[in-house]
């Protein structure tokens, strides 16, 4: 008998019980959640079993939900059984607070860069990753770019009106501290209305 | 090399005997912006460390203020050498989470341009692959015939190397009869080139004596390492997104997958050739298919999905419901539904995925891409463990890195 | 099986008379056997006609850039024949592809390297400008830490854009007073740089 989701659904309820929730399938595409401490047992789980023999990691990643107290980010994986050719996501959440999460690199050599880059992007701290640093961006970076509250642009630049991009002209203290504020700090500035005495940013362009 | 020292080191000093050497990031031979810190023993690799992210343009972020058909743009720069690869892989999974269904003729269509691009990037790759092992000539031969892909890509959307190409729901505009013409033309003139190429090569000795052996990799490893793609293959495990999980009608065609044993160089080498072999094969059945299309259907070259596909230009500045939809899909105005897509295709090195997630919103909540180049490159270390110093050169372009898609 | 290259079996006789461009003579006073002009122009015409460019690609202008240099296009023609991959044999830096800041000390290291005189042109709009690419990871153009003589826009440029990038850079070449290189002007320059 084929694989399925069914199949698989019934065997890691077996095994874990309700520890598992949040079982979906989105297009298709089995998803679950597991509790942070157990995300090594359920991949070792879905690795070693004999018919489910899910042993290749497609792709891992993060994700930054920031309304969601205590469980900001995800940690979303992505197996694939190649022998059954059926696919599998499932998920950890953990708090931004202490974002540690144990490493899969004992079981996937691949995992190695892509936790790497998950650090990096989001700051989850892979416990147990032999070598856990800063990949793509450089190494004196002190934020995490990718969760949700750092912007996309450069906020060092000068050459840019911001007027032209409908954010309003920059409050002169706030260009005056740029260098000794810490960048983190700069870039959670308040806009530019807010300051006294500046005057309101034309309306004229669309505020997005 | 034995265990005593032939020259007397200064008093004090810390004894190493190994060289380091710093290859990259600007090293002509990585093709490319990475790093490799070689430690070697005479001219025997102990260690390499790599440093990748020196192209690194933060793609992901990106993704999350655009909309979705704006993502396009990116996805070429991804893997420059076969970017309507990733633009359709990019259009498939807009589809898939917005629900669109193409027509035959699309996805035929979509598979010529994608086959054609996997030449191009595998031509690339091999006669690179030439270059490091001392042969420019075939490097400069093929390149030529690269132009003609390129053309038949101008002929299609107008551009050459970062297409840009295609819709959401299916092309810009119709393939133009010169477009057609192209294909054939390419159909007819690149087999016996491709033979050619063959020949220069694949009974080389010197070519053969550079590769065999040069970075083997186990089935079990390779798996271990997420490859995918050629470099899988080579390695002797049959995994092609293409036939595991058809898209875009791939069900519909009848081909083979070019497998190697060994994982080495010379096996990913011939696992290319393979593929375009084959690629060949598919793009005649597909422009056979498209050919043999009548009456309406075959004038089709988008999905009828007025909600996503933008009208066209002329329809625009003349009707006023295509204007409506127009203005509704380039301010935000349609409805996106909320949900998780993960969908992969094969690219040019293996399976580019995409997983997108979607709040509703007119951008992305999040947008990963699985990039395959950056996946295997860290087995990269463990492939060159103990070969010489010249199989560096080699394992690394006959793994195809492209910084581009590496670096994201 | 019909071969699609033709091999050059029965040659076509060089037709030196018309066939070949020369390049211009410098001006200056002719008389019977003897020629007078500028020392920088001679100069000049020698060093615009010999450029040995650095390629520094990084991603999709690269890939152009090869075509640029294959067959179809070939540089070549245009006296560059040799790609030197060594800075400190190269006149010309061609920055082609995104350069991040990562990136950046790297680019200002070659250009150091590079002896004088020396030219930069930046192929694309991420070397010009950054190009889409307005985020925190890459350098918004290369003109914020080498100084560029030409800019090539496109994304990327097509060869023939390139190729003209580079006729622009032998105008430069060929232009170039004797003094420019020691004038306080061309210091200024590179200090604003930072670079003595």
């Amino acid at each position: 008998m084929p694989l399925n989701n069914e199949t698989i659904k019934e065997r890691l309820i077996g095994k874990f019980g309700d520890q598992l929730s949040h079982f979906e399938e989105p297009y298709g595409l089995l998803t679950f959640e597991a509790p942070k401490e157990l995300n090594l047992k359920v991949l070792q789980y879905l690795f070693d079993d004999e018919e489910l023999r899910f042993q290749f990691l497609t792709d891992l990643t993060a994700v930054h939900y920031p309304d969601q107290a205590g469980r900001e980010l995800a940690v979303v994986y992505h197996l694939h059984n190649l022998t059954d050719n059926i696919r599998l996501r499932f998920k950890v959440f953990t708090a931004i607070a202490q974002p540690d999460v144990f490493t899969a690199t004992q079981l996937y050599s691949s995992a190695n860069w892509m936790e790497r880059e998950t650090y990096d992007f989001f700051g989850i701290n892979f416990v147990g990753h032999p070598n856990l640093k800063r990949i793509l961006n450089v190494d004196e970076m002190d934020y995490f770019p990718l969760r949700k509250e750092y912007p996309l642009e450069d906020q060092t630049r000068i050459d840019k009106d911001d007027a032209m991009f409908g954010r309003g002209p920059l409050p002169a203290a706030a260009n005056q501290g740029a260098i000794e504020t810490p960048r983190h700090e700069r870039e959670a500035r308040v806009p530019a209305s807010a300051t006294p005495g500046v005057p309101e940013p034309k309306q004229d362009w669309p505020n997005t | 090399m034995s265990a005593e020292h032939h020259i007397k080191l200064p008093e004090g000093s810390i004894e190493k005997t190994t060289t380091t050497l710093n290859l990259g990031p600007t090293h002509p031979a990585t093709h490319g912006v990475f790093q490799n810190i070689l430690e070697l023993d005479g001219e025997r690799i102990v260690s390499a460390e790599q440093t990748v992210g020196y192209i690194h343009r933060a793609f992901e972020k990106l993704a999350e203020r655009r909309p979705l058909y704006q993502i396009t743009t990116l996805t070429d720069r991804l893997n420059y050498c076969s970017s309507p690869i990733n633009n359709m892989g990019w259009h498939l999974t807009c589809e898939k989470l917005l629900g669109v269904k193409t027509p035959k003729r699309v996805d035929y269509l979509r598979i010529i341009i994608m086959e054609l691009s996997r030449i191009s990037d595998h031509l690339i790759c091999n006669s690179v692959v030439g270059v490091d092992s001392g042969a420019f000539t075939g490097f400069l031969y093929v390149m030529q015939y690269r132009e003609l892909i390129y053309e038949i890509y101008e002929e299609v959307c107008g551009s050459r190397l970062t297409t840009n190409m295609g819709r959401i729901g299916g092309f810009e505009r119709n393939f133009t009869n010169a477009a057609f013409e192209k294909i054939e033309k390419f159909l007819a003139e690149y087999p016996p080139v491709l033979k050619e190429f063959e020949n220069l090569f694949t009974r080389n000795r010197i070519f053969m004596e550079r590769t065999i052996g040069a970075g083997p990799i186990s089935a079990e490893r390779a798996l271990n390492y997420g490859f995918t793609g050629p470099n899988l293959r080579a390695a002797g495990v049959d995994y092609d997104v293409r036939v595991h999980t058809p898209y875009s009608s791939y069900e519909d065609f009848d081909f083979e997958i070019p497998v190697g044993s060994t994982g080495d160089c010379y096996d990913r080498f011939l696992v290319r050739e393979g593929e375009m072999w084959q690629s060949l094969r598919i793009i005649e059945q597909a422009y056979a298919k498209v050919q043999d299309m009548k009456g309406t259907e075959s004038e089709v070259y988008h999905a009828d999905a007025p909600a996503y596909y933008l009208p066209e230009k002329k329809d625009v500045y003349t009707k006023m419901e295509a204007l409506i939809w127009h203005f509704k899909i380039v301010m935000g105005e349609t409805e996106i539904p909320p949900g998780e897509v993960y969908n992969a295709v094969e690219g040019g090195n293996g399976e580019v995925g995409y997983y997108l997630i979607s709040d509703g919103g007119r951008t992305p909540y999040r947008l990963h891409f699985r990039r395959p180049c950056f996946i295997y490159y860290q087995a990269y270390s463990e492939l060159t463990k103990g070969a010489m110093l010249s199989d560096a050169i080699i394992v690394m372009s006959s793994l195809n890195l492209i910084a581009g898609e590496m670096d994201a | 099986m019909a071969r699609p290259v033709r091999f050059n079996v029965h040659p076509i006789k060089a037709d030196i008379k018309n066939n070949i461009s020369l390049v211009d003579m410098p001006e200056g006073h002719m008389g019977e056997g003897f020629f007078t002009t500028k020392l920088s122009s001679v100069i000049g015409l020698g060093r615009k006609n010999s450029i040995w460019p650095m390629p520094f690609a990084t991603s999709c202008c690269g890939i152009e850039f090869m075509a640029t240099m294959a067959s179809h296009y070939d540089l070549a023609r245009f006296g560059a024949e040799r790609l030197g991959f060594s800075p400190r044999q190269c006149d010309l830096l061609m920055v082609m592809g995104t350069i991040a800041k990562k990136m950046g000390p790297v680019v200002k290291q070659v250009y150091l390297q590079m002896a004088e005189p020396r030219w930069v042109i930046a192929v694309g709009a991420c070397a010009s400008s950054g190009g889409i690419f307005d985020t925190y990871s890459v350098l918004q153009g290369i003109d914020q830490v080498v100084p560029v003589d030409v800019y090539v826009p496109g994304c990327p440029p097509r060869p023939e854009a390139i190729l003209d990038g580079f006729m622009r850079i032998q105008d430069l070449v060929g232009q170039e007073s004797f003094r420019r290189r020691n004038s306080e002007q061309y210091k200024g320059l590179l200090q604003s740089y930072g670079i003595q």
